[in-house]
């Protein structure tokens, strides 16, 4: 079970907003969903180690050296709002 | 008259000076303005690019250089792999004008090999979805049946590849996206091993799971797109530093001895009729190259949605934070605050389905959450994958259905409809080789109603050799590859 | 009644990479904004992040330097929230599996000697910068130093005083420079300290509320935010009030505590492991090996000096305390070759009080240690006297010279030719012939006025012990 106002508070955190509708439609979807997803419970996996990662692989690096970055006009190429070769966006304090 | 040539087909008019890349291209254009208006294929058509590619090739031929088999080739790029200077848009009105500065490692390679781009296509948003109506731009119809979806999320990829608008195309499959939608659509999809195709360039959806693959018309072709697009690739940690074999090698040495594994698990009750005969039909001709094939059972197989489900959406939730409208993509117009100008620029950028997903997978990650789904979940595949490695010790390969259903109106009638879960429903055969990271690939296998049936090859990690030779042995054996939609 | 103050820090430290932690661009500071980046520490779509080798060995490191145990395998975590200097919306960090855990420190000072534990180090990546446009309103973003690696130290509650912390963090800022693990430029951000502080009844063994002040970055600022903060909390508790959980912000200019984000605000950074990213497993070869590599650190560095060279304890450990000093300090002592006591009294003195004048750090000291090394000989062998050796240290300072070039300059040099000196104080002793006489019959204090007469008449550059060496000769002939 997940509550209207749950479902308003995970939307926060993701930065969403949802109008009335949406959030009780979405409410009962999750409903549906979390109450399906509540069959993995019948499984027994306290002996189970998780998957994070499915290659067996560790220790992956690169080494230490310079490699050119990106013209700064590049940078701001696809930049919704620039200014001065920077990103703009409103005052934070 | 090239449109419905494969790749190696087309390669070998090129060679013999029958055709010319541009001509070539330019029927692949032709094909594309004639037919797309109906299927919605495509979101970008990159027509004059593909002359300039393809005279390229041409020149290069003229002045008598050998050129690799793939040059001059038509293909598409479904539109959630980034290509330099090219509309990159995931379907999404989030990245409606995103033109990326650089390019995919798959796409790069192909790109080298003098393959000749015919545009980027349709997908549901991010890749989220198994319908390819969840585009924020346009939905894709399957050339079988204008009136059905061709699968998703690479529905764009499969349909131009089915419809004869490009040669092949290149995709990427989280949890089934390049092969149910060619199973719908009646083409050849493939998934290598996850780790086998850099990530690199593909837009995430699902990290863990995200592999880049392909679309072609036959075996052969598949083999040969993906002796280029494998390799390994330093700008992904994931990248699998292991020998690349020349695919098209094998293909042609039977399957004499093989064992294969049939798992009952894909033949229940939610699987059509139509489609357990054909597989089944398929299976005995499989017996009749020389295999031996055996009901085997992946116990876990009904545990795999849910895992999928959480783990994905979970995946998803942070991999589509990073659109916020400050670095690219879209903002919103009106705003007062840093605030509003998050909020407003994800809840107006995002589609539906991408809104619940993300929701969702934010819940399964908070804090008390974590464990009751997230960390579950993961466990759950290690089950999953439990599963495999056993059945693996005894059996070469798996051989099952690719997709529960056949191409459907919208939304699976009277299966999917009401299960909590509908939007994955039609990848419920194709996500636990996902979740293993294992080589899958779909391959026609005839017809239920009229509409194209996949049978699905699974394999072990870096085992696609026996996966496309088996595969091979089967398509030559019949005909369905030579088959395609009235359009 | 009578309250004590609980502290904890959090140290962020800049590693000395040449290279993002994530991606080739450089970690160099300054810049024009945006232009130490590229698709990967802009968090564009689709690029990955590999983890850059050179991070794990210097976090292995400062670990092994802190007596901290190396975790054989560690992971990385995803961060998640939303700020515009965060580019992927997440900052890749080390949550479940830090690479080094249980640590300590061991600090002097005037409570005695004390441990602080360190219950973590883990590695995670750095921030972009905003920056605020004053023509507009609006706030800018400048993502150079996004994607710097970083090293996060996270002390125990051990610290009971702002003398305590201070004394924590400067340890730390000294190990990480020993062990070259990061540059430490605190004027660049490159070491930052939160600060974890409650406060309780004295005698109380639970803990009061906490608040977090973050982003300190001097000692100064340090020292000032936890004795303001430590008052404020009193105060709240005194006057009936309860302290609030919450992060402040402390201005070092204006001397203003403020709190930042009130307790109601939502947090919950769901963290999970990275799929992008695979585990780092060590194993004891590695880890050997570095710990071969490390450095003498200061502790043992401070305990050479005092065993072998006879410095006051005081002193080693203010000398060690900063690597460019310490460096600066043995080479000092090398080219001298004399008392190394006699090195670190300059040291100790002339060279901390000038630094301190000029505000200058240890790693700027404007000549080379031969040089202090050139004015001690010049003393040792009496070319000058003591006080002109502090007018050539001076002069030196602002210039950089050469002694012996300042010696001449300044017209310094010492008349120790024992030749010329019989010749003036025979001629002294001539014109002062009732001083002689008085000496003569007892009254030794004359010949204080006879070497002041033989200074006079050399211009205050003989020697004054060669003077009072001949002069007492002829005297008691």
């Amino acid at each position: 079970m997940i509550t209207k106002r749950e479902v308003e508070y995970v939307a926060g955190l993701a930065k969403l907003a949802l109008t009335y509708e949406e959030r009780d439609r979405f409410t009962e979807d999750f409903c549906g969903i979390l109450e399906h997803l509540n069959r993995l419970d019948s499984l027994d996996t306290d002996s189970v180690e998780p998957i994070a990662c499915i290659l067996p692989y560790n220790n992956v690096f690169r080494e230490d050296v310079v490699e050119p970055s990106m013209d700064g006009e590049k940078v701001l190429e696809n930049a919704p709002d620039s200014l001065n070769g920077c990103f703009r966006v409103p005052r934070v304090v | 008259m090239y449109h419905y040539m494969t790749a190696h087909q087309l390669a070998e008019e090129i060679r013999k000076g029958n055709a010319s890349a541009s001509e070539i291209a330019r029927s692949a254009m032709d094909r594309i303005e004639r037919l797309d208006p109906e299927i919605g294929a495509y979101i970008t058509a990159t027509g004059d690019r593909a002359l300039e590619a393809a005279n390229r090739v041409d020149e290069r031929l003229a002045k008598g250089e050998a050129v690799p088999p793939l040059a001059g080739i038509p293909m598409a790029i479904m539109d959630n792999i980034c290509t330099q200077g090219i509309l990159t848009t995931c379907a999404s009105r989030m990245l409606y004008n995103f033109i990326p500065p650089y390019s995919a490692d798959a796409y790069e390679r192909l790109e080298q090999a003098g393959s000749v781009l015919t545009g980027k296509t349709n997908l549901d948003e991010f890749g989220i979805g198994s319908s390819t109506q969840g585009s924020a731009f346009k939905k894709t119809y399957n050339p079988w049946d204008l009136g059905k979806v061709p699968g998703g999320s690479g529905g764009g990829a499969a349909a131009a590849v089915a419809a004869g608008m490009a040669a092949f195309a290149l995709g990427t499959d989280t949890g089934g996206s390049i092969r149910q939608p060619a199973a719908l659509c009646g083409v050849v999809g493939m998934k290598p091993t996850y780790g086998r195709v850099s990530r690199h360039g593909l837009v995430a959806f699902a990290s863990s799971m995200d592999q880049a693959g392909v679309v072609t018309r036959d075996l052969r072709d598949c083999a040969l797109v993906l002796n280029h697009i494998c390799g390994y690739d330093p700008r992904d940690s994931m990248s699998a530093n292991v020998a690349v074999p020349d695919f098209r090698a094998g293909l042609g040495e039977g399957i004499k001895g093989f064992k294969i594994g049939i798992p009952s698990e894909y033949f229940g009750e939610g699987t059509e009729q139509g489609i357990k005969e054909r597989v089944q039909e398929a299976v005995k001709v499989i017996e009749g190259l020389g295999a031996a094939c055996d009901e085997v059972s992946l116990p876990h197989t009904e545990y795999a949605l849910s895992a999928y489900y959480i783990i994905s959406s979970a995946e998803a939730s942070s991999n589509l934070a990073r659109y916020d409208g400050i670095r690219y993509g879209y903002k919103a117009e009106d705003y007062t605050d840093l605030e509003e100008l998050f909020v407003k620029s994800r809840s107006q950028g995002f589609g539906e389905e991408v809104k619940r997903r993300v929701i969702i997978g934010t819940y399964f990650l908070t804090s008390g959450k974590l464990d009751v789904y997230f960390i579950k979940a993961q466990k759950v595949r290690a089950l999953v994958k439990a599963d495999f490695d056993r059945v693996f010790e005894d059996y070469d390969l798996l051989v099952c259905p690719t997709s529960p259903v056949a191409a459907y109106s919208d939304q699976p009638a009277g299966k999917g409809d009401g299960h909590p879960l509908n939007t994955c429903l039609p990848h419920t055969f194709t996500i636990p080789a996902s979740l293993a990271g294992l080589p899958a690939l779909s391959i026609p296998c005839g017809f239920s109603e009229g509409l194209p049936v996949g049978l699905q090859f699974i394999g072990k990690p870096f085992g696609e050799e026996a996966l496309l030779r088996a595969a091979y042995a089967y398509e030559q054996s019949t005909n369905f590859h030579t088959m395609h939609p009235q359009v | 009644m009578k309250y004590e103050t609980v502290i904890g820090l959090e140290i962020h430290a800049e590693l000395a990479t040449e290279t993002k932690i994530f991606c080739g661009c450089t970690t160099r500071f300054g810049g024009k904004e945006n232009t130490h980046c590229c698709p990967v520490c802009l968090g564009m779509p689709g690029v990955l992040p590999v983890l850059n080798r050179k991070v794990v060995e210097y976090a292995v490191k400062a670990g092994l330097a802190t007596n901290c145990t190396i975790n054989r395998f560690s992971r990385f975590d995803r961060k998640n929230y939303f700020y515009p200097d965060l580019p992927k919306a997440y900052q890749v960090s080390q949550y479940y599996y830090p690479l080094c855990e249980k640590g300590y420190l061991e600090i002097r000072g005037t409570f005695g000697s004390k441990k602080v534990g360190i219950t973590r180090i883990h590695i995670e990546e750095d921030a972009g910068k905003l920056l605020h446009d004053a023509e507009d309103g609006s706030t800018l973003v400048d993502y150079n130093r996004g994607g710097v690696p970083l090293i996060e130290i996270v002390s125990e509650p051990d610290m009971r005083s702002a003398e305590e912390a201070r004394l924590y963090a400067e340890k730390i800022k000294s190990i990480l420079e020993y062990t070259g693990v990061s540059d430490c430029r605190m004027q660049e951000g490159s070491l930052r300290f939160d600060v974890n502080l409650s406060v309780r009844p004295e005698g109380s063994n639970g803990l009061g509320t906490r608040t977090e002040i973050k982003n300190l970055n001097s000692f100064r600022a340090l020292v000032n935010a936890i004795e303001n903060e430590s008052a404020r909390q009193v105060k709240v508790l005194e006057s009936g009030g309860e302290v609030v959980q919450e992060t402040r912000k402390w201005d070092d200019v204006t001397g203003k505590n403020t709190s930042l984000r009130s307790k109601e605000e939502a947090h919950d950074y769901r963290y999970f492991p990275d799929p992008d990213l695979v585990p780092v497993v060590l194993d004891e070869e590695y880890i050997d090996r570095v710990k071969r590599e490390l450095p003498e650190l200061p502790d043992v560095r401070s305990r050479r000096y005092v065993e072998e060279w006879g410095l006051p304890e005081y002193d080693a450990g203010v000398i060690t305390a900063s690597l460019p000093l310490a460096s600066f300090f043995e080479e000092c002592v090398k080219e001298y070759g004399g008392d190394p006591k006699a090195v670190s009294n300059w040291v100790m003195g002339e060279l901390m009080r000038m630094l301190n004048e000029k505000g200058i750090e240890a790693d700027g000291i404007p000549f080379p240690a031969a040089h202090l090394a050139g004015i001690l000989r010049l003393v040792d062998d009496g070319t000058i006297s003591g006080s002109a050796a502090k007018r050539v240290f001076t002069e030196m300072f602002e210039t950089g010279e050469q002694p012996k070039v300042l010696v001449e300059r300044l017209g310094l040099s010492q008349i120790s030719d024992e030749k010329v000196l019989t010749e003036v104080i025979k001629r002294v002793m001539d014109k002062n012939p009732k001083s002689v006489e008085d000496y003569r019959s007892g009254a030794t204090k004359a010949m204080g006025f006879l070497v002041g007469q033989t200074m006079k008449e050399t211009r205050g550059k003989a020697n004054p012990a060669l003077v009072n060496k001949i002069l007492k000769q002829l005297l008691d002939e």
